[in-house]
Protein backbone atom coordinates (compact mmCIF):
# COMPACT_ATOMS: atom_id res chain seq x y z
CA UNK A 1 0.00 0.00 0.00
CA UNK A 2 1.10 3.48 -1.15
CA UNK A 3 -0.15 6.68 -0.13
CA UNK A 4 1.02 9.99 -1.44
CA UNK A 5 -0.34 13.37 0.73
CA UNK A 6 -0.29 16.94 -0.76
CA UNK A 7 3.66 16.02 -1.78
CA UNK A 8 5.78 18.89 -2.85
CA UNK A 9 9.19 18.60 -4.17
CA UNK A 10 11.44 21.47 -5.41
CA UNK A 11 14.41 21.11 -6.85
CA UNK A 12 17.32 24.18 -7.35
CA UNK A 13 15.33 26.30 -4.55
CA UNK A 14 16.15 30.14 -5.03
CA UNK A 15 18.05 29.74 -8.29
CA UNK A 16 16.93 30.76 -11.87
CA UNK A 17 16.91 27.13 -12.13
CA UNK A 18 14.43 26.58 -9.68
CA UNK A 19 11.99 23.40 -10.72
CA UNK A 20 8.99 22.79 -8.93
CA UNK A 21 8.51 18.54 -9.93
CA UNK A 22 5.66 18.13 -7.74
CA UNK A 23 3.30 20.25 -6.43
CA UNK A 24 1.17 18.81 -4.28
CA UNK A 25 0.58 15.38 -5.53
CA UNK A 26 -2.17 13.24 -3.83
CA UNK A 27 -1.71 9.57 -4.86
CA UNK A 28 -3.33 6.15 -3.22
CA UNK A 29 -2.49 3.20 -4.62
CA UNK A 30 -4.05 0.24 -2.53
CA UNK A 31 -2.57 -3.52 -1.77
CA UNK A 32 -2.17 -5.41 -5.33
CA UNK A 33 -2.87 -2.78 -7.43
CA UNK A 34 -0.69 -1.89 -10.75
CA UNK A 35 -0.51 1.42 -11.77
CA UNK A 36 0.95 3.01 -15.11
CA UNK A 37 1.70 6.61 -15.06
CA UNK A 38 2.05 8.64 -17.93
CA UNK A 39 3.13 12.32 -18.64
CA UNK A 40 5.20 14.48 -20.95
CA UNK A 41 8.68 15.14 -19.79
CA UNK A 42 9.24 17.23 -16.66
CA UNK A 43 5.50 16.31 -15.78
CA UNK A 44 7.02 14.84 -12.27
CA UNK A 45 6.86 11.07 -12.91
CA UNK A 46 10.58 10.31 -11.81
CA UNK A 47 10.58 12.71 -9.49
CA UNK A 48 7.50 10.72 -8.16
CA UNK A 49 9.48 7.02 -8.10
CA UNK A 50 12.54 9.17 -6.67
CA UNK A 51 10.18 10.69 -3.80
CA UNK A 52 8.79 7.13 -3.07
CA UNK A 53 12.40 5.41 -3.06
CA UNK A 54 13.79 8.15 -0.98
CA UNK A 55 16.24 9.27 -3.64
CA UNK A 56 14.55 12.71 -3.60
CA UNK A 57 12.97 14.10 -0.26
CA UNK A 58 9.31 15.71 0.35
CA UNK A 59 9.81 19.23 1.26
CA UNK A 60 6.04 18.79 2.43
CA UNK A 61 3.38 16.43 2.84
CA UNK A 62 3.49 13.01 3.29
CA UNK A 63 4.77 9.25 2.03
CA UNK A 64 3.99 6.06 3.45
CA UNK A 65 4.45 2.78 2.68
CA UNK A 66 2.23 -0.33 3.84
CA UNK A 67 1.34 2.01 6.50
CA UNK A 68 4.45 3.33 7.65
CA UNK A 69 5.14 7.10 7.71
CA UNK A 70 8.39 6.84 5.69
CA UNK A 71 8.82 10.42 4.63
CA UNK A 72 12.11 11.40 6.18
CA UNK A 73 13.78 8.22 5.79
CA UNK A 74 16.92 7.67 3.43
CA UNK A 75 16.99 5.64 0.81
CA UNK A 76 18.78 2.79 2.17
CA UNK A 77 16.15 2.38 4.99
CA UNK A 78 13.28 2.31 2.29
CA UNK A 79 14.76 -0.52 0.83
CA UNK A 80 13.05 -3.44 3.51
CA UNK A 81 9.81 -1.85 2.41
CA UNK A 82 10.20 -1.34 -1.39
CA UNK A 83 12.10 -2.52 -4.44
CA UNK A 84 13.14 -0.85 -7.88
CA UNK A 85 13.89 -1.17 -11.41
CA UNK A 86 16.03 1.53 -13.07
CA UNK A 87 15.44 2.93 -16.87
CA UNK A 88 19.22 1.76 -17.57
CA UNK A 89 19.90 -1.74 -17.17
CA UNK A 90 23.61 -0.39 -16.31
CA UNK A 91 21.89 1.26 -12.84
CA UNK A 92 20.27 -1.60 -11.63
CA UNK A 93 23.29 -4.23 -11.65
CA UNK A 94 26.99 -4.13 -10.65
CA UNK A 95 28.33 -4.83 -13.84
CA UNK A 96 31.91 -6.01 -11.94
CA UNK A 97 30.36 -8.31 -9.92
CA UNK A 98 28.91 -11.66 -10.99
CA UNK A 99 24.85 -12.77 -11.39
CA UNK A 100 25.10 -14.72 -8.20
CA UNK A 101 26.80 -12.11 -6.06
CA UNK A 102 24.05 -9.59 -7.66
CA UNK A 103 21.25 -11.58 -6.37
CA UNK A 104 23.22 -11.93 -3.55
CA UNK A 105 23.01 -8.43 -2.77
CA UNK A 106 19.32 -8.23 -3.59
CA UNK A 107 18.58 -11.52 -0.95
CA UNK A 108 20.05 -9.68 1.81
CA UNK A 109 17.90 -6.32 0.67
CA UNK A 110 16.32 -4.71 4.10
CA UNK A 111 18.55 -7.33 6.58
CA UNK A 112 21.53 -6.62 8.69
CA UNK A 113 24.53 -7.39 6.57
CA UNK A 114 26.89 -10.11 8.70
CA UNK A 115 30.01 -11.94 8.16
CA UNK A 116 28.94 -14.79 7.39
CA UNK A 117 29.56 -15.42 3.55
CA UNK A 118 27.45 -14.04 0.83
CA UNK A 119 27.10 -16.84 -1.04
CA UNK A 120 25.99 -20.96 -0.09
CA UNK A 121 25.00 -23.62 -1.63
CA UNK A 122 21.33 -23.45 -0.62
CA UNK A 123 21.50 -19.97 -1.69
CA UNK A 124 23.12 -20.50 -5.49
CA UNK A 125 20.27 -23.31 -5.37
CA UNK A 126 17.71 -21.13 -4.75
CA UNK A 127 19.27 -18.65 -7.80
CA UNK A 128 19.23 -20.96 -10.07
CA UNK A 129 16.18 -21.96 -9.64
CA UNK A 130 14.96 -18.37 -10.26
CA UNK A 131 17.25 -17.99 -13.30
CA UNK A 132 15.48 -21.02 -14.88
CA UNK A 133 12.38 -19.61 -14.82
CA UNK A 134 13.47 -16.65 -17.26
CA UNK A 135 14.22 -19.09 -19.75
CA UNK A 136 17.14 -17.50 -21.10
CA UNK A 137 20.06 -19.94 -19.97
CA UNK A 138 21.15 -17.45 -17.47
CA UNK A 139 20.86 -20.70 -14.97
CA UNK A 140 24.16 -21.63 -15.56
CA UNK A 141 26.30 -18.38 -15.65
CA UNK A 142 25.70 -17.60 -12.16
CA UNK A 143 29.67 -16.70 -11.86
CA UNK A 144 29.78 -14.60 -15.27
CA UNK A 145 30.19 -11.46 -14.29
CA UNK A 146 26.87 -9.00 -14.65
CA UNK A 147 28.60 -6.86 -17.47
CA UNK A 148 28.78 -9.59 -19.72
CA UNK A 149 24.79 -9.77 -20.08
CA UNK A 150 22.70 -7.64 -23.07
CA UNK A 151 20.02 -5.35 -21.63
CA UNK A 152 17.39 -6.80 -21.65
CA UNK A 153 19.11 -10.08 -19.89
CA UNK A 154 20.48 -7.71 -17.53
CA UNK A 155 16.63 -5.80 -16.77
CA UNK A 156 15.03 -9.34 -16.67
CA UNK A 157 17.93 -10.52 -13.62
CA UNK A 158 16.94 -7.05 -12.05
CA UNK A 159 13.28 -7.99 -12.27
CA UNK A 160 14.00 -10.88 -10.13
CA UNK A 161 16.64 -9.07 -8.03
CA UNK A 162 13.62 -7.19 -6.78
CA UNK A 163 11.50 -10.35 -5.58
CA UNK A 164 14.05 -11.79 -3.72
CA UNK A 165 13.75 -9.68 -0.47
CA UNK A 166 10.19 -10.45 -0.37
CA UNK A 167 8.95 -6.51 -0.23
CA UNK A 168 5.57 -5.81 -2.00
CA UNK A 169 6.35 -2.65 -3.48
CA UNK A 170 7.96 -2.34 -7.03
CA UNK A 171 8.81 0.33 -8.73
CA UNK A 172 9.37 0.36 -12.20
CA UNK A 173 10.83 3.41 -13.97
CA UNK A 174 10.32 3.18 -17.59
CA UNK A 175 12.63 -0.18 -17.21
CA UNK A 176 11.78 -1.08 -20.91
CA UNK A 177 12.57 2.33 -22.41
CA UNK A 178 15.98 1.38 -23.90
CA UNK A 179 15.49 -2.29 -24.74
CA UNK A 180 14.38 -3.26 -28.43
CA UNK A 181 10.80 -3.73 -29.01
CA UNK A 182 11.09 -7.78 -28.69
CA UNK A 183 12.98 -7.72 -25.46
CA UNK A 184 11.09 -4.62 -23.96
CA UNK A 185 7.88 -6.93 -24.75
CA UNK A 186 9.59 -9.94 -22.99
CA UNK A 187 10.37 -7.98 -20.23
CA UNK A 188 6.73 -6.40 -19.88
CA UNK A 189 5.64 -9.90 -20.06
CA UNK A 190 7.79 -11.22 -17.06
CA UNK A 191 6.49 -8.29 -15.03
CA UNK A 192 3.15 -9.07 -15.87
CA UNK A 193 3.94 -12.42 -14.78
CA UNK A 194 6.22 -11.55 -11.60
CA UNK A 195 4.05 -8.76 -9.85
CA UNK A 196 0.67 -11.37 -10.51
CA UNK A 197 2.74 -14.45 -9.40
CA UNK A 198 3.85 -12.47 -6.46
CA UNK A 199 0.71 -10.48 -5.39
CA UNK A 200 2.89 -6.99 -5.67
CA UNK A 201 1.82 -2.92 -5.49
CA UNK A 202 3.71 -1.93 -8.55
CA UNK A 203 3.74 1.53 -9.58
CA UNK A 204 5.43 1.78 -13.37
CA UNK A 205 6.17 5.05 -15.83
CA UNK A 206 6.36 4.55 -19.10
CA UNK A 207 6.31 6.19 -22.00
CA UNK A 208 4.13 4.51 -24.01
CA UNK A 209 0.16 4.77 -24.37
CA UNK A 210 -0.31 1.22 -25.12
CA UNK A 211 1.94 -0.33 -22.67
CA UNK A 212 0.09 2.09 -20.31
CA UNK A 213 -3.32 0.52 -21.13
CA UNK A 214 -2.65 -2.77 -21.56
CA UNK A 215 -0.73 -3.24 -18.23
CA UNK A 216 -1.87 -2.47 -14.58
CA UNK A 217 -5.48 -2.21 -13.21
CA UNK A 218 -5.26 1.44 -13.00
CA UNK A 219 -3.59 4.36 -15.07
CA UNK A 220 -2.69 7.91 -13.84
CA UNK A 221 -1.49 10.64 -16.10
CA UNK A 222 1.07 13.33 -13.99
CA UNK A 223 1.13 16.90 -15.07
CA UNK A 224 3.18 19.92 -13.70
CA UNK A 225 3.24 17.92 -10.76
CA UNK A 226 0.29 16.72 -10.02
CA UNK A 227 -2.24 14.22 -10.88
CA UNK A 228 -4.24 15.21 -14.05
CA UNK A 229 -6.06 12.24 -14.21
CA UNK A 230 -6.63 8.92 -13.16
CA UNK A 231 -8.49 6.06 -14.46
CA UNK A 232 -9.69 2.69 -14.15
CA UNK A 233 -11.91 0.07 -14.08
CA UNK A 234 -14.85 -0.25 -17.30
CA UNK A 235 -13.78 3.29 -18.34
CA UNK A 236 -10.15 1.91 -18.82
CA UNK A 237 -11.56 -1.17 -20.18
CA UNK A 238 -13.10 0.62 -23.11
CA UNK A 239 -10.38 3.33 -23.77
CA UNK A 240 -7.99 2.84 -26.71
CA UNK A 241 -4.93 4.92 -27.07
CA UNK A 242 -6.77 7.35 -29.44
CA UNK A 243 -9.20 8.01 -26.29
CA UNK A 244 -6.22 8.39 -24.12
CA UNK A 245 -4.13 10.48 -26.52
CA UNK A 246 -7.20 13.15 -26.58
CA UNK A 247 -7.35 13.13 -22.89
CA UNK A 248 -4.03 13.68 -23.16
CA UNK A 249 -4.22 16.63 -25.41
CA UNK A 250 -7.09 18.11 -23.43
CA UNK A 251 -5.50 18.49 -20.17
CA UNK A 252 -2.42 19.86 -21.77
CA UNK A 253 -4.33 21.86 -24.03
CA UNK A 254 -6.73 23.86 -21.29
CA UNK A 255 -3.30 24.80 -19.75
CA UNK A 256 -2.07 26.36 -22.80
CA UNK A 257 -5.64 28.15 -22.94
CA UNK A 258 -4.81 28.81 -19.22
CA UNK A 259 -1.73 30.59 -20.69
CA UNK A 260 -3.37 32.08 -23.34
CA UNK A 261 -5.67 34.12 -21.32
CA UNK A 262 -3.30 35.05 -18.82
CA UNK A 263 -1.47 36.64 -22.12
CA UNK A 264 -3.90 38.59 -23.54
CA UNK B 1 72.38 -9.53 -6.49
CA UNK B 2 73.68 -11.00 -3.69
CA UNK B 3 71.28 -13.21 -1.13
CA UNK B 4 71.13 -10.71 1.08
CA UNK B 5 70.03 -7.92 -1.37
CA UNK B 6 67.54 -10.55 -2.55
CA UNK B 7 66.14 -10.99 1.31
CA UNK B 8 65.97 -7.60 2.03
CA UNK B 9 64.05 -7.07 -0.78
CA UNK B 10 61.60 -9.72 -0.44
CA UNK B 11 61.19 -8.28 3.11
CA UNK B 12 60.40 -4.80 1.70
CA UNK B 13 57.98 -6.07 -0.92
CA UNK B 14 56.25 -8.25 2.18
CA UNK B 15 55.82 -5.02 4.13
CA UNK B 16 54.44 -3.01 1.42
CA UNK B 17 52.36 -5.77 0.23
CA UNK B 18 50.07 -4.82 3.27
CA UNK B 19 50.51 -1.33 1.85
CA UNK B 20 49.16 -2.83 -1.73
CA UNK B 21 46.28 -4.36 0.45
CA UNK B 22 45.09 -1.19 1.88
CA UNK B 23 45.65 0.91 -1.38
CA UNK B 24 43.55 -2.49 -3.21
CA UNK B 25 40.61 -1.78 -0.63
CA UNK B 26 40.29 1.94 -1.32
CA UNK B 27 41.28 2.60 -4.93
CA UNK B 28 39.68 -1.16 -5.95
CA UNK B 29 37.23 -2.05 -4.03
CA UNK B 30 35.68 1.32 -2.48
CA UNK B 31 36.78 3.41 -5.55
CA UNK B 32 38.22 6.11 -3.28
CA UNK B 33 41.09 6.86 -4.02
CA UNK B 34 42.43 7.67 -0.79
CA UNK B 35 46.07 9.82 -0.45
CA UNK B 36 45.97 9.56 3.52
CA UNK B 37 48.28 6.45 3.27
CA UNK B 38 51.57 8.56 2.71
CA UNK B 39 50.68 10.24 6.18
CA UNK B 40 49.24 6.76 7.90
CA UNK B 41 52.82 4.49 6.71
CA UNK B 42 54.98 6.91 9.40
CA UNK B 43 52.27 7.30 11.73
CA UNK B 44 52.36 3.54 12.29
CA UNK B 45 56.01 3.24 12.38
CA UNK B 46 56.05 6.01 14.69
CA UNK B 47 53.55 5.25 16.81
CA UNK B 48 54.81 1.83 17.44
CA UNK B 49 58.75 2.95 17.54
CA UNK B 50 57.96 5.39 20.48
CA UNK B 51 55.67 2.86 22.34
CA UNK B 52 58.12 0.17 21.82
CA UNK B 53 61.19 3.01 23.06
CA UNK B 54 59.20 3.49 25.94
CA UNK B 55 59.18 -0.24 26.62
CA UNK B 56 55.99 -1.64 25.87
CA UNK B 57 55.23 -4.83 24.46
CA UNK B 58 55.46 -4.92 20.42
CA UNK B 59 52.27 -6.58 20.34
CA UNK B 60 50.40 -3.91 21.84
CA UNK B 61 52.41 -1.34 20.21
CA UNK B 62 51.99 -2.53 16.98
CA UNK B 63 48.42 -3.30 17.60
CA UNK B 64 47.98 1.13 18.71
CA UNK B 65 49.67 1.45 15.39
CA UNK B 66 46.56 -0.42 13.51
CA UNK B 67 44.22 1.71 15.50
CA UNK B 68 45.79 5.35 14.72
CA UNK B 69 45.89 3.90 11.34
CA UNK B 70 42.30 3.22 11.38
CA UNK B 71 41.45 6.92 13.24
CA UNK B 72 42.97 8.74 10.04
CA UNK B 73 41.04 6.77 7.39
CA UNK B 74 38.27 7.45 9.31
CA UNK B 75 38.87 11.27 9.33
CA UNK B 76 40.11 11.37 5.84
CA UNK B 77 36.42 9.56 5.44
CA UNK B 78 34.42 12.13 7.99
CA UNK B 79 35.89 14.93 5.70
CA UNK B 80 34.81 13.63 2.50
CA UNK B 81 31.18 11.97 3.21
CA UNK B 82 30.18 14.99 5.96
CA UNK B 83 31.35 17.71 4.11
CA UNK B 84 31.80 16.57 0.64
CA UNK B 85 35.38 17.43 0.32
CA UNK B 86 36.55 15.52 -2.92
CA UNK B 87 38.34 12.40 -1.86
CA UNK B 88 41.63 13.06 -2.96
CA UNK B 89 41.53 16.33 -1.09
CA UNK B 90 40.30 14.98 1.58
CA UNK B 91 43.15 12.64 1.87
CA UNK B 92 46.08 14.93 1.03
CA UNK B 93 44.60 16.82 4.41
CA UNK B 94 45.00 14.28 7.01
CA UNK B 95 48.03 13.54 5.08
CA UNK B 96 49.63 16.97 5.81
CA UNK B 97 48.47 16.83 9.03
CA UNK B 98 49.75 13.73 9.60
CA UNK B 99 53.33 14.77 8.96
CA UNK B 100 52.91 16.92 11.99
CA UNK B 101 51.18 14.35 14.02
CA UNK B 102 54.05 11.85 13.54
CA UNK B 103 56.25 14.55 14.91
CA UNK B 104 54.55 14.81 17.98
CA UNK B 105 53.88 11.08 18.37
CA UNK B 106 58.11 10.67 18.02
CA UNK B 107 59.32 13.64 19.94
CA UNK B 108 62.33 13.32 17.47
CA UNK B 109 62.45 13.23 13.61
CA UNK B 110 64.34 9.53 14.29
CA UNK B 111 63.97 6.53 16.59
CA UNK B 112 66.09 3.76 16.44
CA UNK B 113 64.76 0.08 17.44
CA UNK B 114 68.53 -1.71 17.96
CA UNK B 115 67.85 -4.78 20.05
CA UNK B 116 64.36 -3.84 21.29
CA UNK B 117 62.04 -6.68 21.13
CA UNK B 118 59.64 -6.58 18.29
CA UNK B 119 56.99 -8.91 16.80
CA UNK B 120 59.94 -11.03 14.84
CA UNK B 121 60.88 -12.40 18.34
CA UNK B 122 57.47 -14.72 18.34
CA UNK B 123 58.66 -16.64 15.50
CA UNK B 124 62.28 -17.41 16.85
CA UNK B 125 60.94 -21.26 16.56
CA UNK B 126 61.20 -20.72 13.00
CA UNK B 127 65.04 -21.10 13.97
CA UNK B 128 66.11 -24.74 13.72
CA UNK B 129 64.17 -25.00 10.52
CA UNK B 130 65.83 -21.86 8.36
CA UNK B 131 69.53 -23.25 10.34
CA UNK B 132 68.68 -26.37 8.44
CA UNK B 133 68.15 -24.44 5.12
CA UNK B 134 71.76 -23.00 5.79
CA UNK B 135 70.24 -19.53 5.21
CA UNK B 136 71.32 -16.85 7.07
CA UNK B 137 69.40 -16.13 10.25
CA UNK B 138 68.52 -12.87 11.00
CA UNK B 139 67.23 -11.85 7.23
CA UNK B 140 65.52 -14.67 6.87
CA UNK B 141 63.91 -15.29 9.80
CA UNK B 142 62.47 -11.49 9.40
CA UNK B 143 61.05 -12.57 5.89
CA UNK B 144 59.67 -15.64 7.57
CA UNK B 145 57.56 -13.91 9.97
CA UNK B 146 56.34 -11.38 7.69
CA UNK B 147 55.12 -13.57 4.86
CA UNK B 148 53.52 -15.82 7.61
CA UNK B 149 51.99 -12.41 9.11
CA UNK B 150 51.04 -10.85 5.45
CA UNK B 151 49.66 -14.23 4.08
CA UNK B 152 47.27 -14.58 7.27
CA UNK B 153 46.14 -11.46 6.98
CA UNK B 154 45.27 -11.85 2.86
CA UNK B 155 43.53 -14.76 3.54
CA UNK B 156 41.26 -12.83 6.05
CA UNK B 157 40.83 -9.81 4.13
CA UNK B 158 39.69 -12.23 1.19
CA UNK B 159 37.75 -13.75 3.41
CA UNK B 160 35.82 -11.09 4.42
CA UNK B 161 35.05 -9.35 0.93
CA UNK B 162 33.50 -12.89 0.65
CA UNK B 163 31.04 -12.07 3.10
CA UNK B 164 27.87 -10.25 3.19
CA UNK B 165 29.49 -7.46 4.55
CA UNK B 166 32.31 -7.59 2.08
CA UNK B 167 30.15 -7.89 -0.80
CA UNK B 168 28.19 -4.96 0.34
CA UNK B 169 31.38 -3.08 0.61
CA UNK B 170 32.20 -4.07 -3.37
CA UNK B 171 28.93 -2.92 -4.57
CA UNK B 172 29.10 0.66 -2.40
CA UNK B 173 32.56 0.87 -4.76
CA UNK B 174 30.92 -0.44 -7.90
CA UNK B 175 27.52 1.01 -8.22
CA UNK B 176 26.68 3.19 -5.03
CA UNK B 177 23.02 3.95 -6.48
CA UNK B 178 22.17 0.43 -6.80
CA UNK B 179 24.10 -0.08 -3.03
CA UNK B 180 21.48 2.32 -1.99
CA UNK B 181 18.62 0.66 -3.62
CA UNK B 182 19.67 -2.94 -2.08
CA UNK B 183 19.66 -1.38 1.26
CA UNK B 184 23.31 -1.06 1.87
CA UNK B 185 24.12 2.09 3.97
CA UNK B 186 27.11 3.04 1.44
CA UNK B 187 28.46 6.08 3.69
CA UNK B 188 29.29 3.50 6.80
CA UNK B 189 31.07 1.06 4.09
CA UNK B 190 32.87 4.02 2.78
CA UNK B 191 33.83 4.48 6.97
CA UNK B 192 35.06 0.70 7.35
CA UNK B 193 37.16 0.37 4.20
CA UNK B 194 38.71 3.36 4.28
CA UNK B 195 39.49 2.79 8.10
CA UNK B 196 40.55 -0.62 7.32
CA UNK B 197 42.56 0.38 4.63
CA UNK B 198 44.80 2.66 6.74
CA UNK B 199 44.71 0.29 9.39
CA UNK B 200 46.40 -2.10 7.12
CA UNK B 201 49.09 0.62 6.14
CA UNK B 202 49.90 1.82 9.52
CA UNK B 203 50.43 -1.82 10.15
CA UNK B 204 53.02 -2.31 7.36
CA UNK B 205 54.15 0.92 8.87
CA UNK B 206 54.77 -0.84 12.44
CA UNK B 207 56.37 -3.39 10.80
CA UNK B 208 58.67 -1.27 8.94
CA UNK B 209 60.32 -0.08 11.78
CA UNK B 210 60.80 -3.21 13.37
CA UNK B 211 61.98 -4.73 10.83
CA UNK B 212 63.79 -1.93 9.38
CA UNK B 213 65.07 -0.57 13.10
CA UNK B 214 64.10 2.64 13.28
CA UNK B 215 61.10 4.87 12.27
CA UNK B 216 61.68 8.24 10.41
CA UNK B 217 58.92 10.95 9.47
CA UNK B 218 60.13 11.13 5.95
CA UNK B 219 59.22 7.45 4.95
CA UNK B 220 56.01 8.10 4.28
CA UNK B 221 56.96 9.93 0.66
CA UNK B 222 55.95 7.75 -1.94
CA UNK B 223 53.95 5.10 -0.13
CA UNK B 224 50.70 5.70 -2.47
CA UNK B 225 52.65 5.15 -5.26
CA UNK B 226 54.73 2.24 -4.67
CA UNK B 227 51.44 0.44 -3.51
CA UNK B 228 49.39 1.65 -6.58
CA UNK B 229 52.75 -0.08 -8.52
CA UNK B 230 52.21 -3.45 -6.84
CA UNK B 231 48.81 -3.08 -7.44
CA UNK B 232 48.70 -2.90 -11.16
CA UNK B 233 51.93 -5.03 -11.23
CA UNK B 234 49.90 -7.87 -9.78
CA UNK B 235 46.79 -7.55 -12.09
CA UNK B 236 48.84 -7.42 -14.76
CA UNK B 237 50.45 -10.45 -14.36
CA UNK B 238 47.14 -12.29 -12.56
CA UNK B 239 44.05 -11.28 -15.19
CA UNK B 240 41.40 -12.52 -12.92
CA UNK B 241 37.69 -11.75 -12.05
CA UNK B 242 38.29 -14.29 -8.66
CA UNK B 243 38.79 -11.76 -5.54
CA UNK B 244 40.76 -14.41 -3.78
CA UNK B 245 43.50 -14.18 -6.65
CA UNK B 246 42.87 -10.86 -6.89
CA UNK B 247 43.74 -9.73 -3.20
CA UNK B 248 46.91 -12.78 -3.68
CA UNK B 249 48.30 -10.64 -6.77
CA UNK B 250 48.53 -7.64 -4.59
CA UNK B 251 51.20 -9.73 -2.97
CA UNK B 252 53.14 -11.25 -5.46
CA UNK B 253 53.02 -7.60 -7.20
CA UNK B 254 54.64 -5.80 -4.00
CA UNK B 255 57.16 -8.96 -4.02
CA UNK B 256 57.78 -8.73 -7.52
CA UNK B 257 58.11 -4.58 -7.72
CA UNK B 258 60.62 -4.51 -4.56
CA UNK B 259 62.51 -7.33 -6.71
CA UNK B 260 62.60 -5.31 -9.96
CA UNK B 261 63.71 -2.59 -8.21
CA UNK B 262 66.21 -4.11 -6.36
CA UNK B 263 67.55 -5.66 -9.55
CA UNK B 264 67.51 -2.33 -11.19
CA UNK B 265 69.37 -0.64 -8.55
CA UNK B 266 72.16 -3.47 -8.50
CA UNK B 267 72.68 -3.08 -12.38
CA UNK B 268 75.76 -0.90 -11.93
CA UNK B 269 75.51 0.20 -15.67
CA UNK B 270 72.41 1.73 -15.55
CA UNK B 271 74.30 4.20 -12.94
CA UNK B 272 71.20 4.34 -10.38
CA UNK B 273 71.16 5.11 -7.05
CA UNK B 274 68.52 3.94 -4.01
CA UNK B 275 67.60 7.67 -4.16
CA UNK B 276 66.25 7.32 -7.35
CA UNK B 277 63.73 4.65 -5.86
CA UNK B 278 60.69 7.22 -6.31
CA UNK B 279 61.73 8.74 -9.48
CA UNK B 280 61.83 5.16 -10.94
CA UNK B 281 58.55 4.37 -9.43
CA UNK B 282 56.88 7.34 -10.98
CA UNK B 283 57.94 6.52 -14.26
CA UNK B 284 56.91 3.18 -13.86
CA UNK B 285 53.56 3.83 -12.79
CA UNK B 286 52.97 6.62 -15.35
CA UNK B 287 53.94 4.08 -18.03
CA UNK B 288 51.50 1.22 -16.44
CA UNK B 289 48.70 4.47 -16.86
CA UNK B 290 49.94 4.71 -20.71
CA UNK B 291 49.75 1.34 -22.27
CA UNK B 292 46.93 1.20 -24.25
CA UNK B 293 45.28 -2.15 -23.70
CA UNK B 294 46.01 -2.98 -20.39
CA UNK B 295 43.36 -4.12 -17.72
CA UNK B 296 43.69 -1.18 -15.56
CA UNK B 297 41.22 -0.20 -12.72
CA UNK B 298 43.23 3.34 -12.44
CA UNK B 299 43.13 4.67 -15.87
CA UNK B 300 39.41 5.97 -15.11
CA UNK B 301 40.57 7.69 -12.06
CA UNK B 302 43.14 9.54 -13.46
CA UNK B 303 43.06 9.80 -17.18
CA UNK B 304 40.82 11.90 -18.76
CA UNK B 305 38.47 9.91 -21.04
CA UNK B 306 39.45 9.88 -24.91
CA UNK B 307 37.75 13.48 -26.60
Amino acid sequence: MISVRDVHVTFGRGTPLENRALRGLDLAVADGEFITVIGSNGAGKSTLLNVLSGDARAESGTVEVDGIDVTRWPTPKRAGLIARVFQDPMAGTCERLTIEENMALAQARGRTRGLGPALDKPRRVLFRDKLAMLGLGLEDRLGDSMGLLSGGQRQAVSLLMSTLAGTKTLLLDEHTAALDPRTAAFVLDLTRRIVEEQKLTALMVTHSMRDALDHGSRTVMLHEGKVAFDIAGERRKTMDVPDLLQLFKQVRGEELADDSLLLS
Amino acid sequence: MSLIATLGAIEIGLVFALVALGVYITFRVLDFPDLTVDGTLPLGAAVAAAMIAGGINPVWATAAAIIAGCLAGTVTAWLNIRFAILHLLAGILTMTALFSINLRVMGVPNIPLMNRPTVIDFFTWLNPFIAAMGLPARPTLRVMALLIIVTVIAALLARFLKTEFGLAMRATGANPRMARAQGIRTDMYIYVGVALSNGLVALAGALFAQTAGFADVSIGTGTIIAGLAAVILGETIFRTRSIVVAVFSCLIGAIAYRLAIALALNAGWLGLRASDLNLVTAVLVGIALMLPGVANPLRSLFKRSAP
